[in-house]
């Protein structure tokens, strides 16, 4: 029994169809390849801004109660760039976190997300500013896409005051416009997604909320509570569990006993889609929005991705699967070098110009990244310490510090006004 | 959580016996008392809710209260019970504010203690409706509606099933201000009640007063009302305030305590404790239930021993008024501090804390706690675990004689 079951997490996709029992119709298995999709070369306009046509490959989807999306997806020259950018981005934001938290800079608990970089710019380009996202602690990719700075994460990184959330959360708590962090409980923010999606709805907003968990969290129980509320309610969310195929450190197939966890939903309509090609995520969550907006209720996605590092920075990454597992992954499927391929193979730019994109993207990211680290640290005052406890103003007269000299009294220091939370669009 | 259908049957049946309309709460004489006394004990009577000085009688003591604004103190008052103080501060508050809900296990016919009773029929189910049996997802709900602008109030049918949503309230509830900085996020409007304390023969699951683990929770506001006019204004200002409020309900005084409250809506401060009775000789200081105990208490020790006692109703037990309290411990010389929640790092230990650090000398005593036993409240010994007058009388007796 666990023999198979670890034989089967390593084998390749294309064996485990060859082991499809013969009578039952054979069904397709989600590619992780990210350089799956197709377009005529022909057929690419020499316009920036010209829509053409994309074909997704016929392994992008798996689909749980629900008509697939549309295989064919349109976009535009200047889109693609942009996507391409902006992975290249939040490689190289991810990429300078590692190294500062090598050199030490930025100490605590660290996620990186390299290798899943699609998933959050795919979301991205499919949905608009006014439309949510929550996801768990695995944020930065997702804080920068929302209209978080490469200097405000990174700043936060390092606990300085310049922050986005002034240094006091580091790497799990980021907000941005229509963006609900980062949060730190495994599983806690998929009922809060569902209460946003409600505010929504009651509001009559014609906005979808997207909840994001991992493939650990699937088996918390409140993630269970959120489905059910979601679709008793009718609630306009797309729940999507980020399959990177191990929970901390251990394999998915020895945590859960459903690995399909785009059927985790049971009474949800579900959608397994290949996390590694930014367009299969776009095309998704393009129609997750869509079936939202025609009040059609919650579904629950399934990316399935990978993580190029361990859990945290403590994790290596190396102790529960093989060294050759993530060579694999990182040579043959990477949604960077899958997309830089395909744009290449298209006609969509020349070797040049992505070099000169790869550049631009990285010489402003390191330009960020320097001035983060040239940031000052906050003041070592009470005042730092104890604000936004409760709304600035309406504090209780004081709060205590380690000895009696050290209590903060609130009223001698002006706190000023309370914030507009910059979440809420 | 098995356990829930049968306790609630059996508690409801109880507390709605006999079958009071909304108007003749005052038949409560005719109810059976949550606190029968033993044969031929001499303090330990039941508690005369009818008579209590803590109580508004009359109109008139009703709108003398300083606290409400002036407009209001012109205006009428109306003879209602607890849970029908909660009914109108809802439905002031869902008639108010668009942005209200009220949702909660059950809650759509009322409740199983008649707080959100005709709610759902007057405001649509759209904005009062009734959640799954699954705490921490519908308080993770009340969060993400919160943190989007929504004003929700979500209920909790027993504070004793709230530990499944512990997580919501300490980690995302309490921390969302803080740890959004700059962007200012927040989950303000959130308002959790929770009917709370021993009623009689609640036992294991249906008893407990879990407000000191909150309480030691930064980022919460903890409060727990004595009376319907208490409850009315201090459950408004929980829903106006933009902390996240634990609202926890005395359940024994949903029916018991009936009072004159003010028909018009008004708000109580949420940082303010109350003197309820003046003293010389020794503070006492509680909240919710007890205060009933305490103030019979004073009663009785202030005629045997020809003492003073000064009562104190703390209201809101995070972030609580220490000011009114040492300024009554200094002027007193000595401290009582009584709750029904064990004693053991709970309420009255931050509160003697506080008077020894900041009155230590102008102690004659030490401070001393009256609180339920550290033990579990078993079905049949309810009425030995929680602190009743005969362990206030004689805690004020040896504190004095000290």
């Amino acid at each position: 029994m666990l023999s198979r079951a670890i034989r089967r997490s390593f084998a390749s996709p294309l064996r485990r169809n060859a082991f499809v029992p013969a009578g039952r119709p054979a069904f397709r298995m989600v590619t992780t390849d990210a350089a799956s999709s197709h377009a005529d070369k022909e057929a690419v306009p020499k316009e920036d801004d010209k829509p053409f046509e994309v074909r997704l490959s016929d392994e992008s989807f798996e689909t749980y109660e629900l008509d697939p999306p549309p295989y064919t997806l349109s976009t535009t020259k200047a889109e693609l760039k942009q996507m391409y950018y902006d992975m290249v981005a939040v490689r190289r934001m991810e990429m300078a976190a590692d190294r500062l938290y090598k050199e030490k800079k930025i100490r605590g608990f660290c996620h990186l997300s390299t290798g899943q970089e699609a998933v959050a710019v795919g979301i991205e380009h499919a949905i608009e500013k006014t439309d949510h996202l929550i996801t768990a602690y695995r944020c930065h990719g997702f804080a920068l896409m929302r209209g978080g700075t490469v200097k405000s994460i990174i700043g936060e990184l390092l606990g300085r005051r310049g922050g986005i959330a002034y240094g006091k959360g580091g790497s799990m708590h980021m907000f941005a416009p229509g963006f609900y962090g980062g949060n730190g409980i495994v599983g806690a923010q998929v009922p809060v997604g569902a209460g946003i999606a409600f505010a929504m709805k009651y509001n009559q907003k014609d906005a979808v909320t997207l909840a994001l968990y991992g493939d650990g969290a699937s088996n918390q129980g409140q993630v269970f509570e959120a489905f059910n509320m979601a679709k008793l309610w009718n609630l306009p969310v797309v729940f999507g569990c980020e399959n990177n195929k191990y929970g901390m450190g251990t394999a998915a197939s020895r945590s859960s006993a459903l690995t399909d966890y785009y059927k985790r939903g049971q009474y949800i309509p579900g959608l397994k889609i290949n996390g590694m090609d930014v367009l299969a995520v776009k095309a998704a969550v393009q129609y997750g929005k869509e079936w939202c907006r025609e009040g059609k209720g919650p579904l629950v996605y399934e990316y399935v991705t990978y993580r190029y590092g361990g859990h945290s920075m403590s994790d290596p990454g190396t102790t529960y699967r093989t060294r050759e597992e993530i060579q694999r992954m990182r040579s043959t499927n990477d949604p960077i070098a899958g997309l830089k391929q395909k744009l290449l193979d298209w006609g969509v730019v020349s070797e040049e110009e992505l070099k000169a994109i790869d550049k631009e993207a990285r010489s402003n990211v390191d330009a960020e990244v320097a001035e983060a680290e040239e940031m000052p640290i906050p003041d070592p005052t009470g005042k730092v310490l104890f604000e936004d406890i409760y709304v600035r103003g309406s504090e209780p007269e004081f709060m205590r510090g380690r000895i009696p000299e050290e209590n903060f009294y609130y009223t001698e220091a002006d706190m000023g006004n309370e914030q507009t939370p910059i979440a809420r669009t | 959580m098995a356990a829930k259908t049968p306790s609630i049957r059996a508690l409801s049946r109880y507390l709605l016996r006999p079958q009071t309309s909304l108007h003749s709460c005052c038949q409560h004489r005719t109810q059976r008392k949550p606190y029968s006394a033993a044969a031929g004990a001499r303090l330990n009577g039941t508690v005369e809710y009818d008579t209590t000085s803590l109580l508004h009688h009359t109109s008139r003591s009703a709108l003398a209260n300083p606290e409400l604004p002036a407009d209001v103190r012109k205006g009428q008052t109306k003879r209602i019970n607890l849970y029908t103080a909660v009914n109108e501060a809802l439905r002031h508050a869902l008639q108010t504010d668009e942005r209200v809900l009220v949702f909660g296990e059950d809650i759509q016919f009322g409740g199983v203690f008649r707080c959100t009773m005709n709610l759902a029929a007057d405001f649509g189910t759209e904005r009062v409706f009734n959640t799954p049996l699954s705490e921490q997802g519908l308080v993770g709900f009340a969060i993400g509606a919160a943190s989007e602008g929504m004003r929700p109030v979500a209920e909790i049918q027993f504070a004793d099933y709230v530990f499944p949503a512990f997580d919501q309230i300490v980690n995302e509830a309490a921390k969302y201000r803080y740890r959004s900085g700059t962007t200012g996020v927040h989950c303000g409007g959130l308002v959790i009640r929770m009917p709370t304390g021993v009623v009689g023969h609640g036992a294991l699951y249906h008893s407990q007063s879990p407000e000191a683990l909150f309480a030691h929770t930064p980022g919460l506001r903890v409060v727990i009302p004595r009376s319907p006019t208490q409850a009315k204004g201090l459950l408004l200002s929980a829903i106006r305030t933009n902390d996240p409020v634990i609202f926890m309900e005395p359940k024994v005084l949903y029916r018991a305590a009936v009072e004159q409250v003010p028909v018009d809506a008004y708000h109580l401060p949420l940082d303010k404790a109350e003197v309820l009775k003046t003293g010389k000789d020794v503070t006492i200081v509680s909240y919710g239930t007890p205060l009933y105990t305490c103030s019979a208490s004073i009663e009785a020790a202030e005629k045997d021993f020809g003492c003073s006692a000064e009562l104190i109703d703390l209201r809101t037990i995070y972030p609580w008024d220490r000011e009114t309290v040492l300024k009554s411990v200094k002027k007193t010389g000595r401290a009582i501090v009584v709750h029904e929640s064990m004693m053991n790092a709970g309420v009255g230990a931050e509160v003697a804390a506080t008077i020894q650090e900041r009155a230590f000398l102008r102690l004659e005593a030490p401070v001393k706690r009256v609180t339920g036993w550290a033990t579990h409240t078993g079905l049949i010994f309810e009425k030995f675990i929680i602190p009743d007058v005969t362990r206030v009388y004689d805690a004020i007796k040896k504190t004095i004689d000290y």
